[in-house]
């Protein structure tokens, strides 16, 4: 089967690569363009571990084809940081511990950014229905609550 | 995955095109949560997977006169952040805000839950107590049905192999009515129901009696159900408590639902009996509060 021309923005940067007709958005970052912080946990959209932000909202990767991203921008764990800065989820969760083994991590980043994007002030339930998505095997949860919340109280 | 095209026409027309192909096996794709997967396990075999979200007749979303359009590619997210859908039709809404999670109700849409056709798709009772017709169109014209002609069985609905779904026409809600959904699953989100309710009552604001009661079930039989003993308890009176618990127990005889893992048969009907009565209160308790 033919490949096919897929061109889109990736974390700011204009990307021009060829993909199979069934290939997943989530294999193309990981296998064509190296993006690895995008992890795979189900590949059926229940872990959340491949999230990443498609035209401004968020995603589970591995339900998207990377044909339907042509055109389109994407965001990953990758390009949350800006200028050598970590983005202050990013620092939250450093500080408060939200992460042990760290393969959910990059998903939570990017469900929380995109939370926090829209609803600077979220309740702790607004949070806790904003991670639903989002499986964390390690911590239980209640770290990735408490630095969310950190940001949204501009404590990092 | 397995193997297949990629289309992705940016017109009806050129849809049209690919779907009179006679050696392809076409499936529209929205927001490829149920196609992706299905896919992957080999449940569905297509030639080509027809992304639909690049015509724009898919993405419409619009209140007019003849009531709520709601494009087939119209993601969940779209659809109930769209002030007249969390206005007017909060039963639509609040089904379509429990379709998964962020992620998913991000590109999943109203179109994909009903043309998949599982019977326990959250936004199919709503759908029907507020009297939706869907479009359908194809290379060989367009054609309209009512929502509830459109369920077939699980996984089947009334389009032919060259037709798709174009969107939905919900029609004005009437003056002084209240629409609710409730579901029952074993925790907050991300799970599909065990027995789910949606209700739509229209009251008479001088008399208090209840015109029109309109009552829909998902997951206790083989598509979603209409209770239509339920609602005739209620239709013709001023409702009361002991209304509410009597159209319960009679939406129990539209149910038919199987003993799986996520309930048994004695359970489903409990729920079908509770969620009912609690849909009819929160609507009389919306329709007080205006
Ligand atoms: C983690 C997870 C949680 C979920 N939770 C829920 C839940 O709580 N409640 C619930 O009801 N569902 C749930 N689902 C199922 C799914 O997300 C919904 O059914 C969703 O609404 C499907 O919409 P879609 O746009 O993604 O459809 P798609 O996957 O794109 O399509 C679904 C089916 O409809 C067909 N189709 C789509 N559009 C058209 C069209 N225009 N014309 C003809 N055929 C078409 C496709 O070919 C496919 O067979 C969940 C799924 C996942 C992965
Ligand atoms: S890998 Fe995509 S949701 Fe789990
Ligand atoms: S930190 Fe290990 S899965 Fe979340």
């Amino acid at each position: 089967m033919a490949k096919i021309p897929l061109v889109f923005k990736v974390n700011g940067e204009q990307q021009e690569i060829l993909v199979q007709p069934y290939q997943t958005l989530l294999s193309a970052l990981r296998d064509e363009l190296r993006l690895t912080g995008t992890k795979e946990g189900c590949s059926n959209g229940n872990c959340g571990a491949c999230t990443v932000i498609v035209n401004g909202r968020t995603a589970d990767s591995c339900l998207v084809l990377a044909a339907e991203a042509n055109g389109a921008e994407v965001t990953t764990v990758e390009g949350l940081s800006q200028n050598g800065q970590l983005h202050p989820v990013q620092k939250a969760f450093m500080k408060y511990g939200a992460l042990q083994c760290g393969f959910c991590t990059p998903g939570f980043l990017l469900s929380a950014k995109y939370l926090l994007d829209s609803n600077p002030n979220p309740t702790e339930h607004e949070i806790r229905l904003a991670i639903a998505g989002n499986l964390c095997r390690c911590t239980g949860y209640d770290k990735i609550v408490r630095a969310i919340q950190a940001v949204a109280q501009a404590e990092v | 995955m397995r193997l297949f095209e990629f289309a992705a026409p940016k017109s009806l027309e050129e849809a049209y095109k690919i779907l009179s192909r006679a050696d392809a096996d076409v499936r529209a794709l929205a927001g490829g949560t149920d196609l992706i997967d299905q896919v992957h396990q080999g449940r569905r075999k297509p030639s080509i997977v027809m992304d639909i979200k690049g015509i724009p007749e898919m993405k419409r979303l619009a209140f007019d006169r003849e009531g709520l359009h709601i494009g087939a590619g119209a993601s969940c997210t779209d659809i109930y952040n769209f002030p007249p859908v969390k206005k007017n039709y909060i039963s639509i809404a609040e089904s379509a805000a429990l379709v998964g999670s962020v992620q998913i109700q991000n590109r999943a849409g109203i179109g994909g839950n009903i043309c998949n056709a599982a019977p326990s798709a959250d936004t199919a009772p709503s759908l029907i107590v507020h009297n939706a017709r869907v479009v359908i169109a194809g290379p060989k014209g367009q054609r309209v049905l009512p929502i509830e002609q459109f369920f077939l069985g699980p996984g089947q609905n009334a389009m032919a192999k060259d037709e798709i779904l174009l969107g939905i026409v919900v029609p004005p809600p009437p003056a002084s009515s209240a629409s609710h959904y409730l579901r029952f699953i074993p925790r907050e989100e991300m799970d599909i129901a065990v027995a789910g309710v949606a209700s739509m009552v229209v009251i008479d604001p001088k008399s208090k009696v209840c015109k029109t009661a309109r009552i829909a079930l998902a997951s206790v039989a083989p598509t979603p159900v209409r209770a239509k003993d339920a609602e005739a308890v209620l239709e013709g009176h001023v409702i009361n408590e002991a209304l509410i618990r009597e159209a319960g127990e009679k939406a129990i005889n539209a149910a038919k639902p199987i003993t799986d893992v996520r309930g048994s048969i004695e359970y489903r009907k409990e729920l079908v009996k509770v969620l009912t009565r609690r849909t009819l209160t929160k609507c009389l308790e919306t329709l007080g509060n205006r």
